[in-house]
């Protein structure tokens, strides 16, 4: 127990008298509202007391950093030594324009640099295909080969910077152009560091940026981190993330659910078909959590994240290394809580957002610019989101000291109602046979679809309040500047694209390209053939190509 | 004999996932008592206007969150009238700035909806402005 008999009794005794006073004080003031819920609905009570705890244990539930359960943070000096890596993402026109941004953003203080590809690189598209029209270089940066690549890391110092690539169903090709262009800068691989996300059963469940079937989807995904594993070490060869779940509108314990068992589905993959070694791998398995408005459950979140994982990878997975037990993640602020209607409203959210992943211990940051959901961030809009972080950081004293909020009655209580919420849909898709299982039924789908119908209906009926919105609505707004991406970048850049077509040696494209339709056939690891071809200047979309007619492709259900 | 229920047919042109509001609003068309076609993320203007003239629908509902909308949007709408179908009617929604509304209407879209937009709001000018056709 953790609190003593006598605590107990005592909290007991005193909570039934503020009971009585709360039912008298009710008859003359009643609340402003039915029920009091977080965002994701889930009921919170009026008080916490000891009583709220009386089946935690400190040792075994709480504990402390660095130690099993994890519940508290994976780093015993926390911030002290070290904050969270600043990581703003950004990418937007050609190579070079984001190249520019990227400096801009290291000159002031960024830490880690994070790229958004635009839509045709992210579907494994080249600029110059009928389904990039309209898109080139508009949500992120288009990429089409090696010489592009090297264009964006131009100056870049790939021996010190970390690079975060969002990026899924190509993401074997866009980190063999890394890997590429390391060597060509004369970096050795097992000096490189960054992550790529490379969460395909997200995609499926809801980011809908897809390419193959589940089935070989998660192969790809084994063949990059058995590769890293082995040649690039410091490499995070996956980010299991939740951020898209909860942006396409499901619940905080959804969005811990789905990923933490999309996590156990990729390790079982890597140990039945690679035959790895739980301990070797899973320390370099990374994670990325959505920061949400409703503060308090999604520092919840996050604790109970840690602690859900350790057990998994102990109990499920018999992890011995404690390192294959962290939980590290990156943390974005969340895009959907943002308004269009009084923008600036949105560095507010933003700053609370940000707080929460603090207190929740995250790795890594990145605060949404208050003009994100209305076009690609102004320069001026990025820094103010940066800023935010470097106050948090450095002027509010949050990082001081570390899990502020451990033993609160509340934090603890909810901590373990969204862990044991979690568990049971994790048992559920156990019991439909795994998450690919799941995601063929549709079940996690219609889930998010469930939730996110629900909380508009109740934004509609004002039973949840957005400003701006459905409340304190006014008709002056504050226009902000728009980034606008000129039609010309893809004009621009299908002509850099034919242009490098033209010059290469399509001989050698052609037989890299057999390579890698080889190495699928025969489940050879392909990350050794997609350097090979991206340094003949194969394009991104001949090699998913070749994915594409060996392993078939995936075409959305359309479920709502 | 009952009336011809209006029938909707909801898309994403493009290469964006962002469905979030595509599906709520097939949900919320259903609920209402429309007939809804939804056929998921990725389509090329060229399937969307094949798909609503073989549904034989009467409203066309595109949503797009990544910036193409003033290339996909127009490009819908000009393949119904080639092939003779002007009179499904087109709406779009998304991330949409207000500066290129104007676009869209002279490009024959005859309603756009932003972010707030509330569900109740599009339903009723469903009802006003689309009449089932026989």
């Amino acid at each position: 127990m953790y609190f003593s008999d006598e605590t107990q009794r005592t909290s007991q005794k005193l909570s039934k008298k503020w009971q009585d006073k709360v039912q008298k004080s009710l008859k003359n003031n009643p609340d402003q509202k039915d029920r009091f819920s977080t965002v994701s609905d889930l009921d919170i009570k009026r008080l916490y007391t000891p009583e709220d705890l009386k089946d935690t244990n400190f040792a075994h539930d709480i504990g402390v950093p660095g130690e099993f359960p994890y519940l508290r943070g994976n780093q015993v000096t926390g911030y002290r030594g070290q904050y969270w890596t600043f990581r703003m993402f950004s990418g937007m026109g050609s190579a070079r324009d984001t190249n520019s941004r990227w400096h801009m953003l290291l000159r002031e203080g960024q830490t880690g640099l994070s790229t958004a590809f635009d839509f045709p690189t992210l579907m494994g598209y080249d600029s110059d295909s009928p389904k990039a029209l309209g898109e080139v270089g508009k949500c992120g940066v288009a990429i089409d080969t090696l010489e592009d690549f090297l264009v964006l890391m131009d100056g870049i110092p790939m021996d010190q910077v970390t690079t975060s690539m969002t990026i899924n169903p190509p993401a074997t090709v866009l980190w063999a152009m890394y890997c590429a262009a390391a060597e060509i800068k004369g970096v050795p691989l097992d000096k490189i560091g960054g992550t790529i996300q490379n969460d395909m059963l997200k995609e499926f469940i809801a980011q809908k940026t897809f390419m193959c079937p589940p089935e070989p989807s998660v192969k790809l995904i084994s063949d990059t981190i058995e590769f890293g594993t082995k040649y690039v070490p410091r490499w995070n060869t996956i980010s299991i993330s939740g951020y898209h779940i909860r942006e396409a509108g499901s619940t905080a314990v959804q969005e811990l659910a789905f990923t933490l068992r999309d996590g156990i589905e990729y390790v079982e993959d890597v140990i039945r078909r690679k035959k790895m070694n739980v301990d070797d791998f899973a320390p370099r398995l990374s994670f990325f959590f959505n920061s949400h408005i409703d503060f308090f459950e999604e520092i919840c979140k996050l604790r109970a994240a840690r602690r859900i994982w350790a057990k998994v990878m102990r109990d499920r997975f018999g992890a011995k290394n404690p390192r294959s037990m962290w939980m590290r993640f990156h943390t974005q602020t969340a895009g959907c809580s943002l308004t269009a209607q009084q923008p600036y409203n949105n560095i507010i959210r933003t700053t609370v957002e940000a707080l929460a992943a603090v207190l929740g211990q995250t790795q890594s940051l990145h605060t949404n610019s208050l003009d994100e959901v209305l076009c690609l961030p102004s320069e001026q809009a990025v820094e103010i989101a940066l800023r935010t972080q470097q106050i948090l950081a450095e002027e509010t004293g949050v990082a001081n000291t570390i899990d502020p909020l451990a033993g609160s009655y509340f934090i603890e209580s909810l901590t373990n109602e969204m862990e044991e919420k979690a568990w049971e849909y994790i048992e559920k898709i156990d019991a439909l046979g795994g998450m690919v299982a799941a995601i063929e039924r549709g079940f996690p789908q219609m889930e998010i679809a469930e939730a996110a119908y629900r909380f508009q209906r109740q934004l509609d009926a004002r039973e949840k309040i957005m400003v701006g919105v459905n409340k304190y609505v006014t008709n002056s707004q504050h226009a902000v500047p728009l980034v606008e991406i000129d039609e010309q970048v893809g004009e621009e850049q299908i002509k850099r694209l034919r242009e490098v077509r033209r010059k290469r040696d399509n001989h050698a494209v052609k037989k890299s390209l057999d390579d890698i339709r080889t190495a699928c056939k025969t489940g050879a690891n392909v990350m050794p053939f997609c350097i090979e071809a991206v340094k003949n200047l194969a394009t991104q979309q001949e090699i998913c190509d070749v994915y594409r007619e060996v392993y078939g492709e995936y075409r959305d259900p359309g479920l709502y | 004999m009952s009336e011809r229920k209006i029938r909707i047919m909801v898309a994403k042109p493009g290469l964006d996932g962002h469905d979030r509001g595509a599906r709520i609003l097939a949900r919320c068309f259903r609920d209402a008592g429309f007939e809804v076609i939804y056929t998921g993320c990725h389509q090329t203007p060229e399937q969307i206007a094949a798909t609503a003239i073989q549904e034989d629908v009467d409203l066309v509902g595109l949503s797009c969150l990544s910036g193409a909308h003033r290339v996909l949007f127009p490009r819908v709408v000009q393949l119904l009238r080639e092939k003779n179908a002007s009179d499904i009617t087109v709406i779009g929604g998304g991330i949409i700035p207000e500066q290129d509304f104007q676009i869209l209407y002279d490009a024959g879209l005859k309603a756009i909806f932003i972010p707030g937009a509330s569900l109740d709001s599009i339903v009723d000018w469903v009802r006003t402005n689309i009449q089932p056709r026989d």
